[in-house]
């Protein structure tokens, strides 16, 4: 792969929350690459540090909360690179919106309830392209149409609370999208919708990733969703990235534990009536109270007294990193 | 909206229909009588009685009564037994310095409690929050009075910077008048602005929190913007509600502010009017305080509405 085909690039990244004897790292070691155009799943349970890296990622980590390591490296429709971890506020500002856009997961609660959708998806264009009011109304109706949201024309005065959930998400996407970034970041954009709509959400999110070329970073904990829109999966377990590959390549060809335990714990198709599905034992561990070396170690089957180093990502196979000292464990 | 409107207008006309009753009751249950108080322990029996013939102190209580709601809907609340004058003209020459003095205190409530709350919010948990609460408690604890006396002895009489107390005197102007209520202005705002900046500190401490500030974070916009767009607009119920009540509370209390700076105003009026047991000057200040009340809250009520398009009446 060629490294300008590379639109984000997280090495390392560690964030921490709290200061001094208090502190406790949300984020260890946390790295994944997402390639021009496509989409990128972060997948893991609650509490593994999705949200916390896409906040990290848009600059929005609270007061509390503090990058403490690694590189964010991203390139942008200009080609040029910016390492996000040293962006300070009015970098950022610029960024958010024709650099970075990001969804989040409850559509209820992320709009504004004061203000008419209209004047919230122009305040992008007012803030990053200085458009007149006229002019504002023209793309905010023509990017209305775009999310498929009918009326567009009379919708635009309207208030959220007026609105369905799915359309104030649609609201949210035609936001974040107003000002062509280069890199959506979805926070689990369907969580909180019905699953018909959810459908229709994902549908209209690959379109638009196609006609606006932008590359999607898609956070998630359903693996259903994850088929449907990743080309490629970064899996987080305990705030690091335990596996990357492609999406295919992930499901058919799985190296870590962890991601073994995560895909036979849920139902796929296919499957059997006989083939059971099987939790994973024991829970996440706590951040103030990580086993040393592999954090999987204490509820892998296949551990051993070397997992009690530490153990990084590495290539097993092209474009297959996997944090784990085996190869392809269960296999010997 | 209209049908809204002219609910809100019926409640209005019951709840000074209740006043207006219920001001007739009170007053007539003090006890004294003000025909003897009025002429004073040396009239006889005689005068006293001729007096109370003259008031309509003698008739049945009833008739009292329906004379006294008929005569208040054409506007008429009696003649004052001190002044021999109507109440209302009696009113309207006392109200200028309390409605003042309620809207400049406010306005100094507003200007200190609304910029120190919203920073206070922003920076919680800083050195300036904790002072600015810690202070807002001090200013709230301290009484009018005692902040008026201190302000008379340093900032009139010492520095001669502000008239002391009064009103100008007869014939003054206009903006000698409006001179006069400076330092009242400030002590009752003191006062006033510490409930306005912990109502304001709160409101705005729950609005950060919402996802909608964290989304208008993410359109990539200034802090400023963030707070005082799209936080305060939000913010703004809960201060408006405390700044309506406020306001209402101020017509009828700012009272011992009066008397520190020796205003002619309602509160003063009101306070002589109760010791010289002029039950028809009581009675058109409870009546006028609690008209404009009831006028203040459904004002409230419609800037809510024209805050937030999610209410509906």
């Amino acid at each position: 792969m060629q490294t300008d085909d590379i639109i984000l690039s997280v090495e390392g990244l560690r964030v921490s929350f709290g200061r001094g004897r208090i502190a406790v790292d949300a984020l260890r070691d946390v790295s994944f690459t997402l390639a021009r155009g496509r989409t990128l799943a972060l997948v893991g349970e609650s509490g593994s540090g999705k949200s916390v890296t896409s906040l990290a990622l848009m600059g929005l980590l609270p007061p509390s909360g503090q990058v403490r390591a690694g590189r964010l490296a991203f390139r942008g429709r200009d080609g040029k690179v910016t390492d996000l971890a040293r962006l300070d506020g009015a970098g950022f500002r610029k960024l958010r919106g024709p650099g970075i856009s990001m969804i989040f997961q409850e559509p209820m609660s992320s709009l504004n309830p004061l203000f008419t959708i209209g004047d919230q998806i122009g305040e992008m264009l007012l803030l990053h392209e200085h458009l007149s009011g006229a002019e504002r109304r023209r793309r905010v109706i023509e990017m209305l149409e775009l999310v498929e949201i009918p009326g567009a024309a009379k919708r635009i005065d309207a208030y959220p609370h007026e609105l369905s959930g799915g359309m104030r998400q649609r609201v949210m996407i035609a936001m974040g999208l107003v000002c062509h970034p280069a890199l959506l970041i979805a926070d689990e954009p369907t969580t909180a919708l019905d699953v018909t709509i959810q459908a229709q959400i994902l549908d209209l999110m690959r379109r638009l990733q196609k006609d606006l070329g932008m590359s999607i970073l898609f956070i998630t904990h359903d693996m259903g969703v994850v088929a449907e829109m990743a080309d490629d999966v970064a899996v987080m377990y305990a705030g690091a990235v335990v596996e990357q590959a492609g999406v295919m390549e992930l499901f058919d060809d799985t190296r870590h534990p962890y991601t073994q335990g995560l895909l036979s714990s849920i139902p796929r198709e296919g499957r059997g009536r006989a083939d059971r599905l099987v939790p994973i034992p024991g829970s996440v561990p706590s951040p103030f109270a990580l086993p040393p070396g592999c954090a999987f170690s204490p509820r892998c089957p296949h551990a051993r007294d070397a997992c009690r180093l530490p153990v990084a990502l590495d290539e097993k196979a092209p474009g297959h990193l996997s944090a784990c000292i085996f190869d392809m464990p269960g296999a010997a | 909206m209209r049908s809204y409107l002219l609910r809100r207008l019926v409640g209005m006309i019951i709840v000074v229909f209740l006043v207006l009753t219920l001001a007739f009751i009170l007053v007539r249950l003090a006890p004294g009588d003000p025909a003897s108080l009025l002429l004073g322990p040396d009239a006889t029996p005689e005068e006293v009685q001729s007096l109370r013939v003259r008031l309509g102190l003698d008739r049945p209580i009833l008739v009292q009564y329906l004379t006294f709601l008929a005569n208040a809907l054409q506007g008429d609340l009696g003649r004052s037994l001190f002044f021999d004058r109507p109440v209302t003209e009696v009113l309207a020459s006392r109200a200028e310095p309390t409605i003042f003095l309620a809207l400049f205190s406010l306005l100094v409530a507003l200007v200190i409690a609304t910029p120190i709350g919203i920073w206070a919010a922003y920076r919680r948990g800083s050195v300036l929050d904790q002072t600015s609460i810690t202070t807002a408690m001090l200013a709230a604890s301290v009484p009018s009075f005692l902040t008026g006396l201190i302000f008379q002895r340093y900032l009139a009489t010492d520095l001669g910077w502000f008239p002391a107390s009064g009103y100008g005197g007869v014939g003054a102007d206009f903006g000698t008048r409006m001179w006069h209520l400076v330092l009242p202005s400030i002590t009752l705002g003191i006062t006033n602005s510490a409930l306005i900046l912990r109502f304001t500190r709160a409101s705005m401490l729950d609005i950060l929190g919402e996802d909608y500030v964290r989304t208008a974070r993410a359109k990539g916009m200034t802090e400023r913007r963030v707070v005082l767009r799209h936080a305060l607009k939000n913010a703004g119920i809960p201060i408006i509600t405390v700044v309506g009540l406020t306001f209402a509370l101020l017509i009828s209390g700012a009272v011992v502010t009066e008397r520190v700076f020796n205003l002619p105003g309602m509160g003063n009026l009101v306070v002589n009017a109760v010791l010289r047991r002029d039950y028809p000057v009581i009675q058109g200040t409870l009546i006028v305080v609690a008209t404009l009340y009831v006028l203040v809250n459904l004002l409230t009520d419609l800037l809510y509405l024209a805050v937030d398009k999610r209410v509906k009446y």
